[in-house]
Parts: structure tokens; sequence; C-alpha cells
């Protein structure tokens, strides 16, 4: 009976698991929040999502080949790359935004590295804050991507409109009221009213913001199924958002200490997609269950910083970055617990 | 009463059990072989020494070689017949080894001294290890370790609880499932007699939930021999079966680091090891036999099987209906452990608890990506290591870092490499990392 057998070393059986089909999952597990921004800003997101993913895609595959390694677009991390960006931008954008932003996430936040695994920050977030630090004014401007009912309040900026940015501005007129005419910290007051009385709004997602981060809904539908999947752990959103809604409620009120609304500054902003999608990236948080649960909160801790004593109204994406960044010191300092202990010399 | 306070391991995983093609199958006794070889080299320990020469005419039970040393065992011949040669054959464990080669007389001549002493229980503490390490066991689960060393702690060693390892967490084995059916009563009174030998306050028998019906075998055995014994039921998780993951499954303590079983004064044998005790002691039988799972999508007609030691795979898969056309992966033992065979002229050992075939498309590892550091390794590492951090230390030649890492700790169960996602043969890798860290220890004296 003579036969050729495969050999090699043990185990034998390998789980169905692989590295495109996580890819793929996620960005499945983002389409309802997709489609839902396609249905508030129209058409203009769709096109945003497709020119980003070609950038990615495209970007990855040129530089492989002129590196002369194996092209692997296959695998669908430049495709989440692509989508996950599209997520950050806003719609009114000029459509040569995603693009740079796109070539940049993947040429210098990621094949720089050494590729797929070896990128220190997530390449999306990097993408997005290279498009905020080059084009600041387009990448802030929301204005017409306030559909109709929404809460824009009186607040004379209304090209700005995101609700953290609309509370931002009411918060920094209840600050200094005396130096304010009286109408104008009327209509702040107003402003923060309108915004804590409309967060089911807020939840669904009918208001302004980047293309993929309003829907509170349809972000955490999709982060079920991933739960489900365990494709992301509890422990980053867990650390993260709970770290958002103690500081938030503490610091984050325009009435002094402990007058901060919690689902408002967890609905608001980019905190969902930033807490279940960007954060939880594998190649860019950390190993260990204590190691996320720090990483999260770390985000957190950044994230109310920001909002509330930075300059900017939302502090997600660099959050995430900078914690990014810690994640080699997170590792080598939480290592698990070896069954049996430590070596018994 | 319950002596035992039950804990669970961190970690493991959850393979397809594919049990279904064997489990409720009785093992069927082998037709004898023409021939068997017989290696001198079927226990981890020291080898035994071959004590015939080409032209001996054996019976069986005769012993064909002879302890080397204290942790080393003895062989016997597994049927009757003349030895034909004592040379290198090829060894399941991967290179030749020196082996006895008998070909049958097609009679059974057994070694008259065997045979059942009714006062067996009276025997001094001394006599039965002699026995046991006459009868050249080793544990049957696999690993092979001289049965009768486990049995004789150092002394200030002292061991409070026996654990009889039935968990058979590997996917595809049945073989141990089937023993505790068919032959529960003589798993018992080998407990027993291991009980009695090691002065054991207490002893349990550590079952996967998958097997209700030799839970239930088992708990009926030990009513009807009115033995002390608990069998617990265990969660069914790789490698539930694993020394120091069963130890903390059954009484909750912790092998330290670096450690054996002893240590936490337990001991852990195997259910078929036990019922070869019984039989070592009572009727002085040596192992010439042993039951082997031959299961996989790769062989015809999956079965329990008890084959003679040293019966070659060829003739194990002709009574199983041969290997399918589309076999690419011989195995023996299971999938997670088992190891990969090149050939079918190797003979069935003490370890061999199962022989699985694998068709070529499962048989076949994916090719290796990148790491995504995903962690799912560290998740399912049984021994809380971390195997993305080691693997990569070893490949880099960091070797410090590796066993400042831990990776002396690691069993090799498998379950990293199991659920990386990238493909990456991480189990090898600190397989690899631990014998350079071994080696190089070795070589500093």
């Amino acid at each position: 009976m003579e036969h050729t057998f495969y050999v090699s070393s043990s185990p034998h059986i390998q789980d169905r698991e692989s590295i495109p089909r996580i890819m793929f999952s996620v960005t499945a597990s983002l389409l309802p929040a997709a489609g839902y921004s396609v249905y508030l800003f129209g058409w203009r997101a769709l096109w945003i999502m497709l020119l980003s993913i070609a950038a990615c895609v495209i970007t990855e595959a040129v530089a492989q080949k002129m590196m002369k390694k194996p092209i692997t677009i296959s695998d669908g991390s430049a495709l989440l790359t692509g989508l996950l960006l599209a997520f950050n931008v806003s719609a009114q954008v000029p459509l040569y935004l995603p693009v740079i932003g796109g070539i940049f996430a993947i040429a210098v936040g990621k094949q720089v590295f050494g590729g797929l695994g070896f990128n220190p920050m997530n390449p999306a977030l990097l993408g997005r804050a290279f498009l905020l630090a080059s084009w600041p004014t387009h990448m802030t401007v929301f204005s017409e991507a306030v559909p109709r009912g929404s809460t824009v309040s009186g607040i004379d900026v209304i090209t700005s409109a995101t609700p953290l940015n609309v509370f931002k501005q009411a918060k920094e007129v209840l600050a200094h009221a005396s130096d304010y005419p009286v109408e104008k910290v009327n209509q702040a007051h107003e402003a923060v009213g309108q915004l804590y009385d409309n967060l089911d709004t807020l939840f669904v997602g009918q208001i302004g913001g980047c293309i993929g981060e309003t829907s509170v809904l349809f972000l955490l539908i999709g982060a079920v199924y991933l739960l489900y999947k365990r494709y992301i752990g509890w422990e980053i959103p867990g650390s993260y958002i709970g770290s958002v809604a103690v500081l938030a409620w503490i610091f984050g009120g325009s009435e002094g200490l402990f007058s901060g609304n919690i689902l408002f500054h967890v609905f608001a902003g980019g905190l969902m997609l930033g807490a279940f999608y960007m954060a939880t990236d594998m190649v860019t948080s950390p190993l260990t269950r204590k190691g996320r649960l720090i990483f999260g909160a770390g985000c957190g801790v950044i994230t109310v910083l920001i909002r509330v004593v930075g300059g900017y109204p939302e502090g997600v994406s660099y959050s995430i970055l900078l914690m990014n960044l810690l994640v080699p010191v997170i590792d080598r300092s939480t290592r698990p617990k070896v069954f049996g202990g430590a070596k018994k010399s | 009463m319950n002596l035992f306070k039950s804990g669970t391991f961190h970690g493991g995983v959850h393979p397809a059990g594919n049990k279904r093609w064997t489990e409720q199958k009785k093992v069927e006794v082998l037709p004898i072989p023409p021939q068997v070889i017989i290696p001198v080299q079927q226990h981890i320990g020291a080898p035994s020494k071959a004590v015939v020469e080409k032209g001996a005419v054996v019976r069986i039970g005769d012993p064909v070689s002879e302890a080397g040393g204290f942790v080393s065992v003895p062989a016997h011949a597994s049927i009757s017949g003349t030895v034909s040669a004592v040379e290198e054959r090829m060894h399941p464990l991967g290179s030749p080894v020196l082996s006895i080669v008998i070909d049958g007389d097609g009679e059974e001549n057994w070694n008259p001294d065997i045979g059942y002493q009714a006062d067996y229980l009276s025997l001094d503490r001394a006599i039965m290890l002699d026995r046991i390490r006459a009868a050249g066991l080793a544990g049957m689960g696999g690993a092979t370790f001289p049965t009768h060393v486990k049995l004789a702690p150092p002394a200030g060693k002292t061991i409070d609880a026996v654990i009889l390892n039935g968990a058979e967490c590997e996917p595809y084995l049945t073989a141990d499932h089937r023993l505790m059916l068919e032959k529960s009563k003589e798993i018992l009174l080998g407990l027993q007699l291991m009980v009695k030998i090691l002065g054991a306050a207490k002893a349990a028998i550590g079952i996967e939930k998958n097997k209700p019906d030799a839970i239930q075998a088992m708990k009926k055995g030990v009513a009807e021999l009115n033995l002390p014994y608990e069998v617990i039921a265990l969660p069914v998780k790789y490698p539930q079966g694993a020394e120091k993951q069963l130890i903390k499954a059954v009484t909750d303590r912790e092998v330290p680091s670096g450690g054996l079983p002893m240590d936490v004064g337990c001991v852990v044998q195997n259910v078929g090891t036990s019922a070869a005790v019984y039989e070592a002691i009572a009727c002085r039988r040596p192992v010439i036999d042993r039951v082997v799972t031959v299961t996989g999508t790769g062989v015809r007609e999956p079965k329990n099987v008890l084959a003679r030691i040293g019966t070659p795979y060829s003739f194990v898969l002709e009574q199983c209906g041969g290997m399918a056309e589309n076999a690419g992966k011989l195995i023996m033992g299971g999938p997670m452990m088992g190891l990969a065979q090149v050939s079918l002229d190797i003979p069935v050992i003490k370890g061999t608890s199962g022989i699985l075939i694998l068709d070529a498309r499962e048989g076949r590892r994916r090719e290796e990506q990148v790491c995504i550091s995903c962690a799912h390794c560290i998740d399912a590492c049984p021994m809380g290591l971390m195997p993305k951090m080691i693997a990569a230390f070893v490949k880099k030649g960091r070797l410090n870092d590796a066993e400042a890492y831990q990776v002396l700790d690691c069993i090799e169960c498998g379950s990293c490499a199991y659920v990386c996602p990238a493909h990456i043969n991480l189990v090898h890798w600190l397989r690899y990392g631990k014998s350079e860290i071994i080696r190089a220890k070795r070589k500093a004296g």
C-alpha cells in the first residue's frame, strides 16, 4: 500500500477562522450604519465611501507591487480601512479628500510599517487626522448635512452644527455669561435644553456629523454581531464608554460638576463608532483583557479631556490614536497570570 | 460526601468532536497479525534492552526486552512465534528504533505464569509495584510515562488523591470511552489498587460530559463494587484531559510552574492504564494489546479495535475496510496532539490511542499569514501564556525573552495554533523554543 501523506507538526485541525473572514465580517457589520448614512446624507455619502475604499485598495496594491511583496488586497483589510475612513469624514467634503485620505492611510499609516499587522496606529484614524490637519475647514463643515427636522438651535454658527459643537459653544457662552448679551445666554440655555430633550433623535442618528458616526442604533446592531462572533471583546468598548459616561457626568455638564448628561455624551459624536469599531482594531489594541480595559479607560479619559478642556468639540479619534501608541507598554505590563504561577526556581 | 472541590481552567478551545463515527461501536478484537514489530522504546525514559535474539521462540507475554533503568519498562511478545529479526525499524516517533520482529506461529501460546490470582489484594505493596513494572506499563493515554514511577513518589511527597483521566478530550478518539463502557470494573479495580499502593485518601474519575453513558457506567461500577470513589462530569473543553488542567478541574489545585502533579498531592492515570494495572497485578498480564480508535474521513470503516502491540498500521487498516483514496494525512493519536506519520509500515505501540486518517483537504495546513494581534491564542492558552509574543521571540532567536514569558510551561496542546486566524503554527514555534532552551541549558551543564 504505497501512499504519500502530508506531514506537519500538530495540531492537524484548524478552526475555520481566517483574516479575510474577520475583515469582511467587520465590514458587513458596518453596512447597516452605511445604509443609514446614505438615507440621511444622500448619494454623496455613498460616493465618498466608494472613493475612499477604492483609494485604499489601489494604494495597497500599488505599494505592495512597488515593494515587490505579494499583493494581499483580497484579505479585506484595505477595504475595511477605506470604509472606516469614509465613516470619519463629513458628507460635505470635496470628493478628492477621501481619495487623498485613503492614499495617506494605507501608504503612510500601514505600508511604510510593513503592512497589515505591523502598523502601530489605526490607519483609518491616521488618515482622518491627516485630513483634519490639512483641510480643517472642509473637515468641520457639516451644515448641509443637517437634515430636516433635526435640532439645530439658535446658535449663530450654523456651519458646525454637530450636537457636540453646538454644546461646546453653548457651554462657552454659559461659562462666561456676563460677557455675553442676555439673549445670547438665553439662546445657549435653550440650545442645551434642546440637545438634552432630543436624545432619541441622537440615538437614531438624525443629526449632523461624519458619515458613519451619527446613528447609535445602527452602529450597535453591527456591534452586537461582532460581540456575538467574538471579533471584538466587551472590554474595550465597555471601559471606553463606561469611563466617558462617568467622566462626562462629573465634568461634562454646563452647570458645574456632576451636571453632565451621560446619555448625551455617550450618544453624541463618534464615541460609538470609535469604541466598537476603531479602538477594537486587533492590530492596534492590547493583547490581554486587563490591557484592553486599561486601553479603553485611557481612551475615555482623553476623549472627555478633549471634549471638556480641549479646543475640539470631539476627541474620539485623537484619543484612540494616542492610546494606540501606548499599546506596546500596556502589553508589556499586563501579562496574564500563568497557570501554576511564576516559575519555580 | 463531596471530597473534591472542582475548579476550571482558563482558556481552552472547542474543536468539533467527530466522535460519532466510533463512539457507538463496540471494541472489535482484531485477528492476530502474521508479524509484529516491537520497538524497545515505547515509553518516556531510557530504552529497554533486548533480551532475545534472532531465532528465539517466544510465547505471548514473554519479555523480549528488560528495563534499561528506573524510568524504563520492558516489552513483551504480543504473539507467539519466532523472532525473525532484532533490528532497527521505523518508529511512530519518526526515527528508526531497535525492534524485535516476531513472525507468528498461527497459534495462541501464552506464557503459563499469566493467570488470575484471587487474593491479589493482599499482595505486598512492593510486589504490586514490581508486577506493574514487569508488565511493561506506561501511560496509555498517549504520554507513555512509566506507570510504576508515578506510583512510587519520592520520600516526603504524600499523595492524597488519585485521579483517573477519562476526559478523552481529543477529537475523534473514543478508545477510552469504549473502555469505560466495556471494562468499567477492571478500571475501578485498578484504581483501587493504585489508591492502595499510594495510600491515598480519595480518588475520582473525571469524564467529559459528552460521554453520559460512560459517566453512568462508571457510577454504576462504583456502586456495585462499593468503592468510595467519585465520578466527576467535566465541561467539554479541550484540553480538559491535560494532566494539569484535569487536576485543576477536579481538585481546584494548580500544579506549580515547573512542578509535577505530586507537588499538589495528586497522581493522574489514564483509564486504560488503570485497567492494565488491574490485569498486571491480579493476572500478571503484561501489556500485549490495547484499544485503538481507527477513524477519520480517510478510513472506510472507522471502528474501535483491540490490537496487539506491534501490529503494523497496514494490517489494522485492512481490518477497517482499508484507506479511502483521498487519504491525505496519517496521524498517531488525536488531531490536536497526535504525530503525523509518513508510512503505514509502523507498529501500534503502547501509546497508540488512535490511528487517524484525514483526507487531503483536511490534512493540509493552510498557508501562514501575518499576525494581526487578535490575541485569540492568548485567550485560548490553558496555561495563561502569550503564544503570539513567544513565537515572535523564538523566530527572532530571542530565547531569553521566550523563557521570561515562560515558554517552558507550554504543554503543546495546540489550542493556540488551532484558533489562529492567520494559520500560524504557534505551537510549532513554542516547541522549537523549548527544545532550544533546554539544549542550551544542557550545554551549560
